[in-house]
């Protein structure tokens, strides 16, 4: 999974880019992430369904994993089952 | 990873938000992205390896970034200032070049380039009306050149500095919060198309959705009209343009800028006295002090609003000072002073800036500047404080070598702009035959009065400094050389002594 990578969900409208990539699988509403998007969606799993915003950053605990949501959609995202968190941003002042 | 994704991105969350304003025209977030896909199946049905604007501000320029993104063919800038045998020598190196702007300036400096050619209205004609055809996205993998733009080149020919992709995205992604501008806001854009702060501020004003307010040239007139018109929040200024437009308003003309909220800059040095007037004609407004080159995709250090202010409240000389600083390196950068054998140096001591992270391209069309661990060496000279405010003092290729004895010109400069007489003073090297170089300055006359005699130049100096520093040659100008940027021009200075 490397960084610049495009996951598409297989549940729901969700795309996310790779910002710092490692060896795993990331799954959206509990279904596992492909590159190219199947023809038929499958089901989404009700108990990850909380969904994904635009524009937001999801880690894992360990910081190892970084994803940036492009296209929002109604799955929410997970790795091995466990949820992923929206990173804090911390602020800067426009510079240009 | 593309930076097409940024308009992407916004189009996808609000397409009928208004984006951009330009002449009167207002261009929604879609709309702007329709244009930009029509401008790639343009630019890919040519065939041609560059795509390059010679032109001042407008809509052509962000459709052109993007487009150009999308078609995966490096964006090419041009400063439509430089003279005709320069800018020559530039279309030779990027023909074949789709190129978009003064098109009978172009057809004239290059007729056998091969070039496809586009009047501005003509290319945003064709970028609305042409269909994108080509498979969309999966153009996110490769890291190829996004921008390229050329060096000023003032020793040698220019040189291509290469921003790819990952540079450019990394910058944004890193600094700016998606979409995190309310609807009101708008960010006044005046810097040319053609600098990395104009490329920087279409790009980051996209990613934030802060609407973008385009100048087209920079005059300061213009600019309070427009700023008021439009309600600007945010603008960026070089420091020449920020002392044009307070020249403006001591002289009397009242716009309602009560919007106003930020004003970076950046590009060149500030003047202590300007930053300190302009402190206290906004009081309301936040400064923030931006430092970065084009190789570093713009950005790298900042001096945001609370360290202005404070530093501005401050009676503590050290915390005062930061006033003249760049302030702090931004999160995703690292910045190191070193030595002339490349040794880190501790706080306070002067020495080259090297700087890296993931937006530092560091990268031109003939060679890579990075060392081994991808620092880049920025050729300017600086030092840190013991907070890791980071202080600029001049080009390293700018100091003065006086018998094997390196004298920065920032120092001598800075006691010449203590003398109450003077209003602008610049120190550099002149040739001689017993010690190879020595020091020459030229110093401007504050309005009103008279220009200090050389003795009493002299004597400044040595009393302030090691008798190495006192000047041998002296003129006294009605104003110092700066481009249109505000870049002091030294080597119109040298001129002045080997004349």
């Amino acid at each position: 999974m490397k960084a610049g990578t495009r996951l598409k969900s297989i549940v729901c409208d969700t795309e996310v880019m790779v910002i710092r990539g490692a060896d795993v699988v990331v799954e959206c509403g509990g279904a596992p992430m492909a590159e190219i998007r199947p023809p038929a969606r499958e089901a989404i799993d009700p108990a990850r369904a909380s969904g994904t915003l635009i524009g937001k950053r999801y880690v894992d605990a360990a910081g190892t994993v970084e994803l940036l949501c492009v296209k929002p959609g109604q799955g929410s995202l997970s790795i091995g089952g466990v949820a992923l968190q929206v990173k804090e941003a911390k602020p800067l002042p426009a510079s240009d | 990873m593309n930076l097409s994704l940024l308009l992407q991105m916004a189009a996808e969350a609000a397409p009928e938000r208004i984006g951009l304003v330009c002449d009167g025209r207002r261009w929604t977030y879609g709309a702007l992205l329709t244009a930009a896909r029509g401008a790639a199946a343009s630019i890919a049905a040519s065939g041609c390896g560059h795509v390059a604007l010679l032109d001042e501000s407008s809509e052509a320029a962000p459709i052109a970034l993007f487009g150009a993104a999308l078609a995966g063919v490096p964006y090419v800038p041009l400063n439509y200032r430089l003279a005709d045998l320069d800018l020559a020598a530039l279309l030779e190196r990027i023909a074949p070049a789709y190129l978009i702007g003064d098109a009978d300036r172009i057809g004239r400096l290059s007729p056998e380039g091969g070039h496809r050619i586009w009047r501005r209205e003509e290319f945003v004609s064709e970028a609305q009306a042409r269909p994108d055809t080509r498979a969309a996205e999966d153009t996110d993998a490769a890291d190829g050149i996004a921008v390229q733009l050329f060096t000023s080149g003032t020793t040698a020919a220019p040189k291509a500095a290469l921003l790819r992709h990952g540079n450019l995205l990394s910058y944004i992604l890193g600094t700016v919060e998606f979409g995190s501008a309310e609807e009101r806001e708008a960010a006044l854009v005046s810097v040319p198309p053609y600098h990395i702060a104009g490329i920087s501020a279409l790009l980051s004003s996209i990613y934030s959705m802060r609407r973008i307010v385009l100048l087209t040239a920079f005059d300061p007139d213009a600019w309070l009209t427009l700023a008021a018109a439009e309600r600007a929040t945010h603008a960026f200024l070089v420091p020449t343009m920020l002392g044009r437009i307070i020249a403006r308003l001591d002289a009397g003309a009242p716009p309602d800028l009560a919007a106003l909220q930020a004003i970076a800059y950046g590009g060149g040095r500030m003047p202590a006295e300007l930053i300190e007037r302009a402190l206290a004609l906004f009081p309301a407004t936040g400064f923030t002090n931006a430092y970065g080159l084009t190789e570093t995709s713009s950005t790298v250090a900042l001096l945001g609003p609370e360290d202005h202010r404070a530093a501005y409240a401050s009676a503590d000389p050290a915390i005062r000072a930061r006033l003249g600083s760049v302030g702090r390196p931004l999160p995703t950068v690292q910045i190191e002073i070193r030595d002339e054998e490349g040794k880190p140096l501790p706080a306070g001591e002067r020495g080259e800036i090297y700087v890296r992270g993931e937006q530092v391209c560091g990268e031109y069309r003939e060679r890579s500047a990075l060392d081994p661990q991808g620092w880049f060496p920025t050729r300017d000279a600086g030092w840190l404080d013991a907070e890791g405010f980071l202080f600029l003092a001049g080009r390293a290729d700018d100091v003065i070598v006086r018998g094997g004895e390196n004298i920065s010109p920032g120092e001598i400069e800075d006691v010449l702009m203590s003398h109450p007489a003077i209003a602008d003073a610049a120190a550099v090297a002149v040739p001689s035959t017993e010690w190879g170089e020595t020091v020459g300055i030229a110093v401007v006359a504050r309005p009103g009065s008279a220009a200090p005699s050389e003795d009493e130049l002299r004597a400044l100096i040595r009393n302030r400094l090691r008798s190495s520093r006192v000047p041998e040659r002296i003129a006294v100008l009605d104003a110092l050389p700066y481009n249109e940027m505000g870049k002091l021009l030294r080597r119109e200075i040298r001129k002045i002594f080997t004349r």
